[in-house]
């Protein structure tokens, strides 16, 4: 494999006395879409945190493009071209879909005319075409999720981590979006997406990482992943797999 | 140059008013008026645009006025470089205050208290410093020549006056057609999405409260020039932190001409009532209380955001296509 564009390293994140992220290790090249799944609470939030710069690591280190950008803060990283999208979804309310976009598209265009301009083929990219004038607060959860991506989409971003933007979506709704997840990477864009939409986790990832109680206990293809027992346990407890198996035999 | 035409028309109307109006009560009126327009404003960008909400514009507002009176009482110095010195002073007083209380993370009422803090602080220390005139105050030398930037007519002054207005409501344009001001306004809606596509919150706050800090300090500076005189009560009194934030408010915080026409409401008001009632002592301070009560429970985007609102709905009722129409059209 060629120089990742994304390395964690032994990342540790303690909170007080729990430790939310275990010395969690992973890594992805340029143009590859990655999936981080893992049981409600196993850390993936906090190691996506750690990696965007919102939390610093209690251990380890995280390096972008070859270097070293442990703990430095989000803008800052942002500038790099690491974007993230927020699981609860945090649109400027206030403001238009156009004006939302735009704060994003700003970070590399500083004339007001580039930045619309980016902020307009963006939305038309993500389907929020036609909701460009709309106040943000009035958009369904599906028009949120998009305009996260969007936003972060305008930003121009090398390195994406997606915190579950297909969550609470309906099925028509996924089947609309995943055609623009797997444009980014096609793209040349490195995207690691958190996702419980296991259907789409398999069809969009290249590879997945699995984190249980902070640790990553298995990695591999989407195929291999899922048929390891380890990770079957992880989500189902302990002899799920065995008997799962068992389960399949009668 | 779209968006300024609102501008132009707004300052013409009220250049017109000294070659109508020859009252010096009516000129002095609205001198006062646009003067809180101008510190309404400088709280307007960091408050408005920002969302930082300072309780504390006295200690920008009293910086300007004191660094003015004092380069002149105490060194000599023209009133215009005094003045010039003054916003200087202001945005560096700005910058500490923000400094201190941004680097330590503080928001919203934190943020309010802090700033309250540090303007009763200046108060205090103005009240006993010798260089301030501690409870005396400092007088400046009547000396009515324009090099003094003192004038015989209330006209003159009051074009000074709509002049550095005018200057305000063209900054607050190009700030909301700025990238500074698009990342402003995203720090004021959430600052950690704003993080997280690259905005350097501590800094876009810092700079706003640096340039919120010299628009208010102008009025302070102003203040000395027309008044000659003040004291620590003056300067550094809660009465300039609740009038600098009440006017943009009720006018509409985060528009451009939300300061000055809540200056104008809140003014005629306040004098309004004294008329009525002759001059009851705090009495201004209640009817703020009341407009501002009226105001966040009916137009809570203030009367400029009001006034939007009922010209949208008025347009969307009498001069647009009706949705389906338009779809026919196309189709």
């Amino acid at each position: 494999m060629a120089e990742p564009l994304l390395s964690v390293e032994h990342v540790s994140r303690r909170f007080g006395g729990l430790l939310a992220v275990n010395a969690a290790s992973l890594s992805t090249p340029a143009a590859r879409i990655t999936a981080l799944i893992g049981p409600n609470g196993a850390g993936k939030t906090t190691l996506f945190a750690v990696i965007s710069g919102f939390l610093k690591p209690s251990a380890g280190r995280v390096r972008y493009g070859g270097e070293d950008v442990t703990g430095e803060p989000p803008h800052r990283l942002a500038r790099r071209g690491i974007a993230r999208t927020f699981q609860i979804v945090q649109p400027f309310a206030g403001l238009s879909v156009r004006d939302n976009i735009l704060v994003g598209a700003h970070l590399r265009h500083r004339a007001r005319s580039a930045a619309l301009d980016i902020a307009e083929a963006v939305a038309r990219e993500v389907g929020l075409g036609e909701m460009l004038d709309q106040p943000a607060h009035t958009l369904t959860v599906s028009g949120r999720k998009r305009l996260e991506l969007a936003r972060t989409l305008a930003t121009e971003p090398k390195l994406l981590l997606l915190d579950e933007v297909l969550a609470g979506l309906n099925p028509s709704e996924i089947r609309d979006i995943v055609p623009v997840i797997r444009a980014l990477g096609a793209r040349g864009i490195g995207v690691i997406m958190i996702e419980h939409v296991m259907q789409a986790v398999m069809s969009l990832a290249e590879h997945v990482f699995v984190l249980a109680e902070g640790r990553i206990i298995a990695a591999g293809t989407p195929a291999q992943v899922a048929a390891d027992p380890v990770v079957v346990e992880a989500y189902l407890g302990h002899g799920a797999a065995a008997k799962v198996r068992s389960a399949h035999v009668q | 140059m779209r968006g300024f035409l609102p501008i132009v028309i707004a300052v013409a109307v009220l250049a017109v008013v000294p070659a109508v109006v020859h009252s010096n009560v009516v000129l002095n009126f609205l001198v006062v008026a646009l003067m809180i327009a101008l510190a309404g404003q400088g709280w307007n960008i960091l408050g408005g645009y920002g969302g930082q909400y300072s309780f504390g514009h006295a200690a920008f507002f009293g910086t300007g006025a004191y660094v003015t009176a004092i380069l002149q009482v105490h060194y000599g110095v023209n009133a215009w470089i005094g003045f010039a010195a003054g916003i200087f002073a202001g945005a560096a007083v700005g910058a500490i205050i923000g400094g201190l209380a941004f680097r330590a993370g503080l928001r919203s009422s934190y943020f309010a208290l802090v700033t309250l803090a540090f303007a009763e602080v200046l108060r205090i220390v103005a009240s006993v410093a010798p260089i301030t005139g501690a409870g005396v105050g400092l007088l400046v030398k009547l000396d009515l020549r324009a090099q003094s930037f003192q004038f015989q007519s209330r006209a003159l002054f009051y074009y000074v006056i709509l002049a550095l207005v005018a200057i305000a409501l063209v900054i607050a344009q190009l700030l909301e057609r700025s990238r500074f001001g698009v990342w402003l306004i995203a720090v004021r809606e959430n600052e950690d999405a704003a993080m997280a596509l690259g905005v350097n919150a501590f800094a876009v706050k810092l700079a706003a409260m640096a340039l919120s800090a010299a628009v208010t300090a102008a009025a302070g500076c102003f203040y000395v020039q027309y008044f000659l005189f003040i004291d620590s009560g003056i300067a550094y009194g809660t009465w300039i932190s609740i009038e600098a934030l009440l006017t943009p408010i009720i006018g509409g915080a985060g528009t451009v001409f939300g300061a000055l026409v809540g200056a104008l409401v809140v003014k005629s008001l306040g004098e309004g009532a004294k008329l009525v009632t002759g001059d009851v002592p705090g009495l201004d301070l209640m009817i703020y209380g009341a407009v501002l009560i009226a105001v966040i429970r009916f137009a809570p985007r203030g009367l400029v955001g009001a006034f939007a609102d009922l010209h949208g709905r008025l347009a969307r009722r009498f001069m647009a296509p009706q949705p389906p129409v338009r779809e026919a059209l196309r189709g």
